[in-house]
This record gives C-alpha cells, structure tokens and sequence, in this order.
C-alpha cells in the first residue's frame, strides 16, 4: 500500500527538532525509518507530521565515556555493529545486533528507532534492559534519563510525552572477565524472534557467580528481566543442576499467546534459550 | 511528456545523483524512494514487493550501502548517491559480472527479486572479495526469491566473486 498524506520537516538540529515536536499535534520523529515507513505504507500510522532527524548528525555518535557507553539516538546498527569499541566492551550488544533484521536494513535502522519502537521481541530494547541502561530523553523544555525498566509504559508505546523525543542511551559495560550470551530463536534468521535471552555474569574470587542479568525478549508485553532466575544462580557454582533450576525459573514466565505461538511454547523455549545462554555465558566467562 | 506521479501541492524538488547522474524530480512527502525512481526517473529496474520492507525487491545502494528503497522517503534522498540496477553494468552493452553469472548458472526464473538481489550481492562483493557460503547466506537472508530455491543464486554469487578476482577488478 501507500503512505498516507503527510507534512514533512528535517530539522538540521536537535533544538529545532524539539521545536518542531513542541508545536506539532500529532508528530512522529522518523529515524532509520525500518519500522515506521513500513507502517505508514501499510496505513498502521496516521501521523500529520513527520520530524526526520536524519540529518542532525549531533544525534549520531559511539561514545566510551569511561563508566558508561552513550549511544546516540540516530546511531545506525550498522554502525555499532561495526564498532571496536562496542565489540569490546559490550559484547552482548554486538552479539544481538547481528540478528537484527538483515544487513540492508541494519544500514538504516537505529538505535533509537528500536528502542522507542519497542517491539517485545525487538533485541535492543533486550540488551538495554539487560545492562540496566540508561535512556536519555529530551523536549523544548529540558532533558531527562530514566531508567530502561521504567521505558516501557505498555505493548510497543514508550514512556515519552507528545513533544518528547529519546536522544541517547548509556549501557554499563561488564568488568572484563564477564561472560555474555545473547540467543533468539525465530523461524527464519532475521524474522521477529518468537523468544530470545540475554545472560550476563561473572565470578568472584571464591569461584561463585557473585553478578548475573538474566533477561528474556519476545514473552511478553516488553523484554523482561528475570529477577527470581538471577537470585537462583547467584552464589553458586553454576554447576548443571544450578544451570536447569534457574532455567526452569525462566520457562515460568507469564508468557503471551497470539494467532500464531500459544504462551506454552514461548514458556518452553524460554527455558531452552536460557539454559544455553547460561552455558554460553559461562564458556566464556573467566572464573 | 506529462508526468504519470500526480504532481500535488504539497509536491517539493528532490535532487540527488543517480548511477552518477545529478538527477532531480517532484515528490510528496509521502512518496517512497522505490515509487520516485519508478515513477518520477523512470528507472523501471528497481522493483515494488511488499512495500514494507520484508521481501528486498526494492533494494537499491544508497551512498554505497544497500537500503530498502520502499522504507525510505523520496525527498529523504535529497543529496543522496543511489545506486539502481541500471547502473550496474559499466554501459548498456556490458553485463557485470553477477548479471553475467546469474545468466549462466540460470540464478533467476521471473526476475523479479533479481535487481534487490544484485544489488546487495554487489555491496557484499565490494566489501568482501572472497565471500564463503555463510557470508553470501547471510546478504541473501534480507531477499525473498519464491522461483529458484536459492541454490543457483548462492551459486553464482560465487561464480561472480570469483571472475572478479580474476579480472582484478572491483564490484563497483
């Protein structure tokens, strides 16, 4: 189908994105467009205006500020796939992003396109919950950080008001010696993953998992960190039986039906995903 | 020669190069990249599937990365390089060599994912001059070819690779 008819403004800077944000009624911001011109082609969105932030390059940027990696809004996946920097200190992310979509539409879609898309399933959103991430919103009238757990207001709607707009996110990288796993399953690479789950820990001197983030994708309404789960694996050795209770812990989440997967399978691949990620994750951990 | 895109008030100038010609044309906000080059350049090469961004037909490169030319704006073009199946090939009488090898190992039956396919197969090789397998799996994942099973296509991303690195010469 076509798009609807749709004004059209491309700011050259993010002060007057938010201008454009504050004065519109019904605006959309329009990033890497991987979502979002596929709803508008399929009539899902009426916006009567949308703000392109494609050439605001203040918006497009790999940070390393030390404690924390900030990552801009309109920062391409191509981009953080192909960073150094994200490749060494968020491992995880990297390992996600390479099942997001495919290469032709990795070269467009965005950082902040995903996560304010927020589709349960998408594996941004997942990461970002699995770091504890940081977002970084702004308006006409000031900015703002929320934590990623307080992002999600509801199915795909982010916590932002009308004339809001995400401009970044920060992620906490790992100490070195962490091991990481990220894992989907979906039934074509680069489909909508049906579940995935992201495993982060690591070992303290006593040779016990002493940190762990657990966190499931595509069950429910948002990516879900499994709190009960990570307390099961902490202070053990992670040894096998320690490995299936925790992943047991996993496969009771409340998972979501829909015309296609009934809860059931979500429950049943959540705890297969989470095993394997676990062992992943331990494989590369330094103990 | 009367336009077939219905020229709108809302309608704005768009200017950017295409297959290395400076080019410009009339779209509404609305207008989508692939339906621009169809309509407004006439550039029939490139391909309308699904129009949302699943099945590639419409791939084309922008500034020499390849992109859904259905998920982007037309007047989001502005400045832009693109990159159609037309120019592919260094002239009219030439075929490059994917085009050369997809003919030979019989690659397509309809055709109609072909130009998507090409031209994420000619980023690959640009980038990659030696892919294995997996790697041109991986670029073709992003493509829906309901004739052919893929086999020859993976074929003779190979084969085109290979006369390439013959030749010495680059994927553009």
């Amino acid at each position: 189908m076509k798009a609807p008819a749709v004004d059209y403004v491309a700011p050259r800077s993010l002060d007057e994105a938010l201008q454009c944000l504050a004065g519109a009624d019904n605006a959309r911001v329009l990033a890497g467009g991987q979502s979002l011109m596929a709803m508008l082609n399929m009539r899902f969105a009426f916006p009567d205006c949308l703000v392109d932030i494609n050439r605001i390059p203040e918006l497009a940027y790999l940070r390393d500020e030390g404690d924390s990696v900030r990552i801009g809004a309109m920062t391409r996946q191509r981009d953080v796939e192909f960073s150094d920097m994200v490749r060494d200190r968020l491992p995880i992310l990297r390992e996600a992003i390479l099942n997001v979509g495919h290469r032709q539409t990795r070269n467009r879609g965005t950082v902040g396109g995903s996560l304010c898309q927020l589709d349960p399933s998408a594996e941004i959103p997942t990461i970002a919950m699995a770091l504890d991430a940081q977002v970084h919103v702004a308006s006409a009238s000031g900015t703002r950080s929320l934590a990623m757990a307080d992002f999600p207001a509801g199915y795909m709607t982010p916590a932002l008001e009308a004339d809001e707009m995400l401009v970044g996110v920060s992620m906490r990288p790992w100490d070195p010696g962490h091991g990481w796993s990220f894992l989907e399953f979906s039934r074509r690479h680069g489909d909508f993953a049906i579940a995935s789950a992201a495993v982060l820990l690591s070992f303290g001197a006593d040779v016990r998992v002493d940190r762990c983030s657990i966190t499931l994708g595509g069950v429910s309404t948002a990516p879900v960190r499994m709190a009960q789960a990570e307390q099961a694996l902490l202070g053990t050795k992670a040894e096998a039986a320690d490995i299936e209770r925790t992943a047991a812990l996993c496969g009771a989440v409340e998972a979501s039906s829909d015309a296609y997967v009934p809860g059931w399978y979500r429950q049943r691949l959540a705890r297969v995903l989470a095993g394997r990620a676990i062992t992943r994750a331990l494989e590369r951990a330094t103990r | 020669m009367t336009s077939t895109m219905a020229t709108t008030q809302n309608s704005r100038p768009v200017h950017l190069s295409v297959n290395g010609k400076p080019c410009q044309g009339m779209a509404e906000p609305r207008l989508h990249l692939a339906d621009f080059l169809r309509g407004e350049l006439k550039l029939t090469g490139t391909h309308v599937g699904c129009e949302h961004g699943v099945c590639g037909a419409c791939t084309v490169l922008v500034d020499g990365v390849s992109a859904r030319s259905c998920l982007m704006l037309a007047v989001q073009g502005e400045g832009c390089a693109i990159t159609t199946i037309e120019g592919l090939a260094a002239s009219e009488h030439d075929t490059h060599p994917l085009q050369q090898a997809f003919h030979e190992l019989h690659a397509l039956q309809c055709g109609f994912c072909t130009p998507g396919i090409l031209m994420s197969l000619s980023e690959l090789l640009a980038a990659n001059p030696d892919p294995d397998e997996d790697a041109v799996r991986d670029v073709l994942s992003g493509h829906l070819c309901r004739c052919t099973g893929y086999q020859n296509i993976v074929a003779a991303a190979l084969r085109a690779a290979q006369i390439l690195r013959e030749r010495g010469g680059h994927a553009r």
